[in-house]
């Protein structure tokens, strides 16, 4: 039983950071109809600056040793993140407005192409680590209810605690201020909101740089997990099941997405991976999401898709 | 002045309904395949053929394939290596298994294995759509990575995890140098372009493009979409399992699952994008830009890094080579969306009311 507990926790944990990843995927979809390849590129992009900031900052500063130093280079990876997206909406979007889904999804895979290379030139190719600070010991919980108690990473519950204050602030964000409402608006019909005097330009480029944030909170915590290197842009692979499960256009669901294939995935490869073989949460997970889609093709949040003749 | 279809009267349902209705374009398509069959080989050495000409070759036969499924029917599809990898490991079972097996009948069934794959797999499509879809048939790619990493048998216990085929012939012809593996691929494609053109203008390419562009209207008009899905699926997974196994057998020889990756499906789906959905002739452009780019690229960057002076490391350009291509998938996205093809067509148009611009 403690065991069992043990992976749910492990997976809900681990779910909690595809969230994260997942959570950019939609924010961009929602309000720009484009399913965003280059998510995977962006988490990698924003890593990597976060790892090599941190680095060369507190060296031209002085500030070795202090927080200070990652507080300054988290601030400028953002401002940097900030940019990329500004210059992907300029660049790019702007000129596929109304394009098929198809084309758009493309598009972002050469973006994620171009980050991909523009990130290992400005930054370098080889494994860096990232140092923020996050205890990496385990810890025991429930000791006296379970022989030996409950074995967590302590690394992963704040990374996970992270992730949740940041789903609040963008839920708040969403909800409470006007750009918020005005994302919420362009999300719900393009038209009307423009029409209304809510310039779409300056949304999307909003949009993506929230998106980039994101990106810059995922890259640091998986960064620091597994060490910035180029796989990290796979890890958009592995949250690609969790947006179609929570569906396209959920905010909630990429969270509670997350939070199924996290567990189904532990438990699967723990419970079921020895009898075939191990090495099967990655397509458990893809399997997982398909026989949701039989039963709601829209995923379990996303908007029902009607269809007009 | 010479592209002109002035004074070529129909006088048959036979004419009227040929591929080709202009003559010039007959005369066009005979040149092209003269030119790949026998001017090609005199003209062009090894390396050409290794590098360049194979690859496109079996890759075009690939892109046909998704391009039925993409372009004709509408289900856009990630999963394309993973059906490139299932034709690829059935025809190598089918070859060492049976004893005396024929290399094309070996090809064949690698591909009706992948098209039985492919209609498993494009079951989802009837309750799933679009961007939902793409994504689930990313399924189908990590489930065959893992099965053929995985399981053995299928691999024939090779302890390295690479198969390996050797001596090649069809009926006393052997296929061991790259020229007639060249020919060999360009026969097969040469078949399948000619089994894809007629398909589409037939009832089976109609029932696809109407699912494709609306499938519950085409439903309403009396069209299966669980037909008319499926064969679309068995239809494509056909053609890009054969062109897997003739990846596998003839251009590498040997292989593991990796040569199969999700990197793979991208690249296919770039290629049918790229070139044109729903355009034959597309699938060849798209091809051949995807295979050339990289290499024209790994070739130009090294003399333009002599020429300006700058000395650039072989990292260096490995990213640049990233940066160049996805900004260049950019640029034609943007610039033509509907792919290559629609430049072709556009092209062919101007030629027949040329001199005059309408």
């Amino acid at each position: 039983m403690g065991f069992f507990l043990e992976t749910l926790i492990g997976g809900l944990m681990a779910g909690m950071l595809y969230a994260l990843v997942a959570l950019g995927f939609v924010l961009i979809f929602k309000a720009s109809g484009v399913f965003n390849f280059a998510q995977g590129a962006m988490v990698l992009f924003a890593a990597l600056a976060m790892a090599r900031f941190a680095e060369w900052i507190p060296g031209w500063f002085g500030l070795e040793g202090s927080y200070l130093g990652t507080a300054a280079a988290f601030v400028v990876a953002g401002a940097l993140m900030f940019v990329v997206a500004w210059l992907i909406e300029r660049l790019v979007l702007r000129h596929l407005v109304n394009q098929e889904g198809a084309t758009l999804l493309m598009a972002t895979l050469g973006i994620a192409y171009v980050l991909e290379g523009i990130g290992s030139t400005m930054f370098g190719s080889s494994i860096y680590t990232i140092d923020v600070g996050m205890p990496k010991d385990p810890v025991f919980l429930f000791e006296g209810i379970f022989p030996g108690g409950l074995l967590i990473n302590k690394e992963d519950f704040i990374a996970a605690l992270i992730a949740a204050v940041l789903v609040g602030l963008l839920t708040l964000f969403f909800q409470k201020t006007t750009t918020g409402r005005a994302l919420r608006a362009v999300a719900d019909d393009h038209q009307a909101a423009q029409s209304i005097g809510i310039p779409l330009n300056r949304i999307w480029v909003i949009v993506w740089c929230v998106a980039g944030l994101v990106a810059l909170v995922a890259g640091v915590i998986w960064g620091s997990k597994l060490g910035v290197q180029f796989s990290l842009s796979t890890v958009a692979l592995r949250a690609l099941p969790v947006v179609i499960l929570g569906g396209l256009t959920s905010v909630p669901g990429a969270i509670i997405g997350g939070l199924i294939i996290g567990v189904g995935e532990k438990l699967s490869e723990v419970y079921l991976g020895p009898m075939v073989g191990g090495g099967i949460e990655i397509w458990f997970a893809y399997v997982l999401a398909l026989v949701v889609l039989l039963f709601r093709p829209q995923g379990l949040f996303g908007e029902k898709i009607i269809d007009r003749v | 002045m010479l592209y002109r279809e002035n004074g070529q009267f129909k006088t048959s349902y036979a004419a009227d309904q040929q591929i080709f209705p202009i003559t010039q374009d007959r005369w066009a398509i005979i040149g092209i395949l003269v030119f790949a069959f026998v001017a090609v080989p005199l003209l062009v050495d090894e390396y050409m053929f290794r590098a360049i000409l194979i690859p496109f070759v079996i890759l075009s036969l690939a892109a046909l394939g998704v391009n039925l499924l993409v372009g004709f029917c509408g289900q856009i599809t990630l999963g394309a290596g993973a059906f490139m990898a299932v034709g690829a490991y059935a025809a190598y079972n089918f070859h060492i298994r049976i004893e005396g097996m024929p290399l094309l009948a070996s090809l064949l069934l690698g591909g009706l294995t992948s098209a039985a794959v492919g209609i498993v797999f494009g079951i989802p499509s009837l309750r799933v759509r679009g961007l939902y879809l793409a994504v689930a048939t990313l399924a189908a790619q990590f489930f065959t990575d893992w099965v053929f990493l995985r399981v053995p048998w299928f691999t024939d216990y090779a302890s390295s995890g690479s198969v390996s085929v050797s001596n090649l012939q069809v009926m006393g012809w052997q296929i061991n140098n790259p020229l007639n593996k060249y020919l060999f691929c360009l026969a097969i494609l040469t078949v399948f372009a000619l089994m894809a053109k007629n398909m589409t203008r037939s009832a089976i390419g109609r029932q696809w493009m109407a699912i494709r562009d609306m499938d519950v209207a085409a439903e309403v008009i009396g069209i299966r979409p669980l037909f008319a899905k499926l064969s679309a699926f068995a239809v494509s997974s056909f053609f890009v399992g054969t062109a897997g196994a003739l990846w596998g057998f003839v251009h590498l020889a040997s292989w593991e699952p990796a040569a199969f990756s999700v990197d793979r499906s991208f690249q296919l789906l770039f290629m049918v994008i790229i070139g044109g959905l729903g355009s034959i002739m597309g699938s060849f452009f798209g091809a051949a830009f995807i295979v050339i780019l990289p290499i024209a690229l790994n070739q130009l960057l090294p003399a333009i890094g002599d020429l300006v002076g700058v000395e650039i490391s072989t990292a260096g350009i490995s990213h640049a080579e990233l940066i160049i291509f996805g900004g260049l998938i950019i640029f034609f996205l943007i610039k033509e969306p509907h792919g290559i093809a629609r430049l072709w067509s556009t092209g062919k148009e101007k030629l027949r009311l040329w001199p005059f611009p309408h």
